[in-house]
């Protein structure tokens, strides 16, 4: 063996993160509140315990190769001692096991904040491939729901509700929290406190289908002033068109095809299949994370979603052209 | 252990030559062992042959089939994701491949490789003639392979699994899959987990009852523990799985109601199902590859292994932990803390057997001499990367961090460092060590050695930054990914390391082709081994030893404490023994070949297309077969005669 | 003969070389109860699985299910193990008749226990239908799985009366009679249980 198999990995390793490290915005080693930290703490301390332990057994290795091969002597065949697997096989691992445990507990504990402060509370809906958010309102009593999107308050406990509609999703955002997955006829809670602003991309890490890979998520994370206007928005109903145009847009919404499957609080669509459209203009993404949200893209979905985002629920719409065409894209982007 | 005292690298094995010939051959003249174990020339004989060394080399042939077909499926994958939104694939293209990937090397490559090492090594290793049910095996090998050509004639139609190979439900039942996708992988996979048990009952009794007079369970080389662990393993773990897939197919077909939440059913009993088989399972295919490693590393360091009983407990605890670990696959599914934690703690503990087996490889190798010929190049590279695989499923098993590590490409870094890493460099190991015996010539070591130092880098720059990908938040089962996540590097180096390791197999490949014919002649023991396969002629005569050896060490061919029995050539006889001690009990008469046992699983082939296709009545038909072949089958010879007819 | 060519060290002390229990036949039928034996643990655990995520087990508008029936079932099949273990006793004996007798009298009581479970079947499925609720989803499963191995036990049965009729069996070769027994009993022992699972259970709770 010219050179030993562990530089050659961690030489590799080394280059890979070099390379790789740079721009990832899913790492798990980029923590954004006390849970994201914790984690990647965590996963730092196991590395590096990992690669201690990879290094010392194959150096042991190595060296019980090299030991005999150079001075040719031969083979110790009295030797039938029991010492190196009972000690350095089930020993030392025991005692590093243990400790390993130890930290995963404590670390675990740190995890779900404690739930008795009051917090910002959200329902989160999965669905072959996009993902529901809903606001209820014990105040007002009312319901407000949107889709692939979330705002949360800097520095403030956020609680989701997390449920299925069809098959099982998982809900991540390596910098706020683990996975949690959301199972039908099950419910599963988080809580988690994003202390760092910016905005984070979420993605479903269960495989639920063809569009598993496109089924991402956006968490905005900003100051409780601009969140809870954030949320004023998504909670009213959608304004009425200004320009002529977007009433265009509006008339083939609310009483073409699209009514049947999405809903836009205060007008007469209330399609309970596909996406709360209500303030779609307001949304960051289009397509569950897949698409940029502007007028051009929301025009080519309108017409062919399939095309864009194969297996999605939503037929393509070849009879909206021209006019018709803009207007609808002008009338939905306007909703902010 | 005097004999072995004098013993070295050079030196010839310490039982005299004369003896090993009593073993090897009958004497010049005589054929009467010969005639009654070789199987006849003409064509149906030959095709429900009997020999379990046909049937072994049968098995891992069509295994390595099945592993091409798993490397192409796999190949195709990485290209797709060699860049971002790649357009070579579509989602239904990448799930079905991914599935099926993960499906044939799960259940139609590496578990049958591995039982196809045990087939025909077992009767050698413990100085038998023959399996104890030589007509099961003839079966077990026709089921095998067909429930694999079932599994992939769903190809032909363009309806292959398409949802993974654990196959989660909802997804994977009504109303979300309608196709005949996941019939093909739960049907197929119902007819396989008949062949397998039925190979897992054989294994377990040849072990048993059929080692050689004074070979004690103690004495009983180290593979042969981990075939029984891993027989006992599937007669238990086994019948999870063909549990979940018969209430699947029954939710499928009917409507039942078990994973289905409306009306009661939920989808964590599927999970329940699949993780109890799922992770005995992975032992399955892991222990008996430990377990060559034990009888490759001793050859290779010119010496006994350290702690054969230790390493033997290892194996088997092992395999009773690896009952108990199952929901360290679910960790993410919001289960109750207090469980989680238990099966974590679980799933750390179950890693010190491991290590005990990784230490006494070690120890055997200090103490001894260590001769890097290929075999043993690939048994050091099984360690190395099983110790890394192994660490990132202890990695995996902290709750936390599993929350994080789970379903991404981490994890699919550390199946592929235990699964290829591991068992898939193991049997490279074995084949170039056991090749000898099986053709009697040797595999060139020239081929041997570029093959494994392509496939050792290949297979290090292909998955290693996988642990990376994980990391950097790539999940798994996604068809592409956006060039703004900072994964093409990454994926890039995989993909090529991917088909630089692929390169590297095709040689070994093109090696065994070319010396099956031209390598040079093995004679009976090239590796100066241990063990009592080295004992008979390479290849193997069709009736093993032309004497019963009697064994009284637990390294015949070194401690020379063999001696030859009784010729037992009254027609195809063995010996039977005690389970334990292996003391003489009496001579067995064992059945040769029977075309029935053909007919019997043409007849159930059809009847997964029967039930594939719900005509119930080709399910008549072939049950009503089913019946018949078997009483065909069974049905005696010699009735007076104590023999078995299986 | 062969035997006396081995030295004494790997001798056992006693040689009954041909009782059935030592043929790998009986230890082959021993492995396959015992993975079919999990078989049904798997099962019967799905079904107190689906049992306590649900609220009531069985669900309202199914009554508990009657016991007079599967009790009387259950003597059955338990008098037919007993009549087996009398035949068998016949044949070690050298007595083929005897065992006929009692090859016949099990086939006998194990068709009475099919008719039975017909008529309970026939009540059962006026009641619910197997696509109903995940009660009676595993409820029908197990206990038509169990109904499948009783086939198979007969017909086992009727394969060793045969044999039996064309006189293979003596009381030294008797192997083929022991692995039917061992598998008939147990196909006792699973009725037991799945008795106590789906019959017996819900009312205790
Ligand atoms: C050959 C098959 C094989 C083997 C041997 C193992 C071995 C182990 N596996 Fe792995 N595992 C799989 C095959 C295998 N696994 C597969 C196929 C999956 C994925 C299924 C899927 O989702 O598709 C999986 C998934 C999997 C998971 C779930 C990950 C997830 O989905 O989130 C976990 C979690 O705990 C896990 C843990 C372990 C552990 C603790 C071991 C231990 O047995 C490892 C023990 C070995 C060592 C630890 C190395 C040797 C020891 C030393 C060198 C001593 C020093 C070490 C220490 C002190 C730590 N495995
Ligand atoms: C024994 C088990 C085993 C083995 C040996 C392999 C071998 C390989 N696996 Fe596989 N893999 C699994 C078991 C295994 N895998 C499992 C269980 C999964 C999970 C599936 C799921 O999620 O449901 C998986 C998933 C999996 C994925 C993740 C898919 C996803 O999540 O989206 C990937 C991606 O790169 C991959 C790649 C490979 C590659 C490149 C190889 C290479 O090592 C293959 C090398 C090939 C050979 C050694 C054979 C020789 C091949 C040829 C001679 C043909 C040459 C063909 C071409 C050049 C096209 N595997
Ligand atoms: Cu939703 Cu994957
Ligand atoms: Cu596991």
């Amino acid at each position: 063996m010219k050179t030993p198999p562990v530089t050659r990995r961690l030489r590799l390793a080394a280059l890979t993160l070099l390379l790789a490290g740079c721009h990832a915005p899913m790492s798990v080693f980029t923590g954004a509140g006390p849970a994201g930290r914790a984690l990647s703490q965590l996963t730092w301390v196991l590395v590096a315990a990992s690669a201690v332990i990879f290094v010392l057994v194959t150096l042991f290795m190595l060296a019980a190769i090299a030991r005999r091969n150079r001075g040719g002597t031969d083979p110790d065949l009295t030797v039938h001692d029991n010492r190196i697997p009972i000690v350095a096989g089930a020993i030392i691992p025991g005692v590093v096991l243990l400790a390993l445990f130890m930290t995963s507990v404590l670390i675990e504990r740190r995890i779900p904040g404690d739930a008795s402060t009051p917090a910002e509370s959200f329902t989160v809906i999965g669905h072959q491939w996009w993902w529901g958010v809903e606001r209820d309102d014990s105040a007002s009593g009312r319901r407000a729901m949107w889709a692939n999107e979330l705002h949360v308050p800097v520095g403030e406990p956020v609680d989701l509700t997390l449920l299925s509609d069809d098959v099982i999703h998982s809900f991540w955002i390596p910098q706020v929290h683990g996975k949690i997955d959301l199972i039908p006829g099950d419910t599963n809670h988080i809580r988690f406190v994003a202390d760092r602003p910016g905005v984070y991309r979420g993605q479903c890490a269960e495989y639920c289908g063809m569009q598993h890979a496109n089924m991402a998520f956006t968490l905005v994370v900003e100051s409780p002033v601009a969140y809870r206007a954030w949320l004023s928005v998504q909670r009213a109903d959608a304004k009425p068109p200004t320009d002529t145009l977007a009433a265009l847009g509006r008339a083939q919404v609310v009483n073409g095809p699209c009514a049947t499957c999405h809903t836009i609080r205060g007008t007469t669509a209330q399609g309970e299949i596909g996406p709360d459209l209500t303030h779609v203009g307001s949304r960051v993404t289009l397509a569950a994370g897949t698409l940029p949200n502007d007028l051009a893209t929301m025009e080519a979905w309108v017409t062919n979603a399939p095309s864009l985002k194969p297996g999605v629920k939503m037929p393509a719409m070849p009879q909206f052209t021209g006019l018709q065409l803009r207007a609808i894209a002008a009338y939905l982007e306007g909703l902010r | 252990m005097p004999p072995v005292q004098s013993f070295s690298v050079s030196a010839a094995p310490t039982l005299t030559s004369s003896a090993t010939d009593i073993l090897a051959r009958e004497p010049s003249g005589s054929r009467r062992l010969h005639d009654a174990w070789e199987t006849p020339h003409n064509w149906l004989p030959r095709l429900c042959t009997v020999d379990h060394k046909a049937l072994g080399i049968r098995y891992i042939v069509t295994a390595c089939v099945f592993l091409v077909l798993g490397g192409i499926e796999a190949g195709v994958m990485r290209l797709q994701l060699a860049r971002p939104e790649n357009r070579l694939l579509s989602p239904e293209q990448y799930n079905q491949l991914f599935t099926m990937h993960g499906t044939t090397m799960m259940f139609l490559f590496i578990q049958p490789v591995l039982s196809g090492f045990s087939f025909y090594l077992t009767p050698l290793l413990i100085g038998a003639r023959e399996l104890a049910f030589p007509r099961l095996n003839s079966f077990s090998y026709f089921g095998f392979l067909l429930a694999g050509v079932f599994m992939y004639t769903s190809f032909a139609i363009g309806q292959a699994p398409d949802a993974g190979w654990f196959n989660y439900t909802p997804l994977s039942s009504q109303p979300y899959s309608t196709g005949l996708n996941i019939d093909f992988y739960t049907i197929g996979l119902l007819f396989l987990s008949i062949a397998t048990t039925v190979g897992a009952v054989n294994l377990i009794v040849t072990i048993l009852r059929m080692r050689a007079p004074g070979m004690s369970i103690d004495k009983m080389p180290l593979v042969l523990w981990s075939s029984l662990t891993t027989s006992f393993a599937t007669l238990f773990a086994m019948p999870a799985l063909t549990v979940g897939l018969l209430l699947l197919e029954l939710e499928r077909q009917w409507h039942f109601v078990f994973f289905a939440p409306v009306g009661g059913g939920s989808p964590f009993l599927w999970q329940h199902l699949f993780w109890v088989f799922g992770h005995p399972w992975v032992y399955i295919v892991f222990l008996p590859a430990t377990g060559m490693l034990s009888m490759v590393i001793p050859s290779f360091c010119r010496r006994p292994m350290i702690g054969h009983h230790l390493v033997a407990l290892a194996t088997v605890a092992t395999g009773l932990a690896g009952f108990g670990v199952w929901v360290h696959h679910m960790f993410a599914t919001g289960i109750p803390q207090v469980s989680v934690n238990f099966f974590s703690a679980g799933s750390m503990i179950v890693s010190i057997p491991s290590a005990v087996q990784i230490f006494a490889w070690l120890a055997t190798m200090w103490y001894g001499r260590v001769v890097l010929k290929t075999p043993m190049l690939f048994a050091i590279a099984f360690i190395v990367q099983f110790i890394l695989g192994g660490i990132s499923g202890v990695m995996t098993a902290v709750v936390p961090f599993d929350w994080q590590a789970h379903d991404t490409y981490f994890v699919v870094a550390h199946i592929h460092y235990v699964l290829a890493g591991g068992s898939l460099f193991a049997v490279f190991a074995a084949a170039y060590y056991w090749f000898p015996k099986m053709t009697g010539r040797m595999l060139s070591e020239r081929i041997g050695r570029w093959s494994f130092w392509i496939m050792f880098a290949g297979f290090n720059l292909g998955f290693f930054p996988m642990h990376i990908a994980g990391l950097l938040g790539m999940p798994r089962r996604v068809y592409t990914y956006l060039p703004s996540l900072g994964l093409d590097t990454v994926n890039m180096l995989s993909t090529v390391g991917a088909f630089v390791f692929m390169s590297g197999t095709l040689l070994t490949l093109w090696n065994i082709m070319k010396s099956r014919k031209h390598g040079a002649l093995a004679g009976l023991n090239p590796w100066n081994a241990n063990t009592l396969e080295w004992a008979a002629t390479s290849p193997p005569e069709p009736y093993n030893f032309a004497r019963i050896p009697v064994i009284q060490g637990r390294d015949p061919l070194w401690d020379g404490l063999v001696t030859a029995g009784p010729p037992l050539d009254e027609g195809r006889q063995t010996s039977r023994t005690t389970p334990l001690d292996a003391h003489w009990e009496t001579a067995v008469t064992l059945p040769d070949q029977n075309a029935w046992t053909l007919v019997l699983s043409l007849a159930l082939f059809a009847a997964c297309f029967g039930a594939l296709l719900r005509n119930w009545w080709v399910m008549a038909l072939c049950l009503l077969l089913v019946v018949v072949s078997l009483v065909r089958w069974m049905w005696p010879v010699h009735p007076r005669v104590l023999e078995t007819q299986v | 003969m062969t035997a006396a060519t081995f030295p004494d060290t790997v001798r056992p002390p006693s040689n009954d070389a041909d009782e059935p229990k030592k043929s790998f036949g009986w230890w082959a039928m021993a492995c396959t109860c015992a993975t079919e034996a999990s078989l049904f643990a798997y099962l019967i655990t799905a079904n107190f699985y689906l049992d306590l995520r649900s609220p009531a087990w069985p669900p309202p508008g199914i009554s508990r299910p009657a016991l007079l029936k599967p009790l009387i079932m259950t003597l059955l099949l338990l008098s037919s193990s007993a009549v087996l273990v009398w035949g068998e006793r016949g044949i070690k004996r050298g007595q083929p008749r005897q065992l006929i007798a009692g090859l016949l009298g099990t086939l006998a009581l194990a068709a009475g226990f099919l008719a039975l479970f017909a008529t309970e079947y026939r009540d059962k499925l006026h009641q619910f239908r197997p696509s109903g609720s995940a009660y009676a989803s595993i409820f029908y499963t197990t206990t038509s799985l169990h109904c499948l191995h009783v086939l198979v036990g007969m017909l086992l049965l009727t394969y060793t009366l045969v044999r039996t009729l064309r006189g293979h069996f003596t009381e030294t070769a008797r192997t083929g009679v022991a692995v039917t027994t061992l598998y008939w009993h147990f196909v006792g022992v699973i009725w037991l249980t799945v008795l106590t699972t789906f019959y017996l259970a819900p009312h205790f709770t």
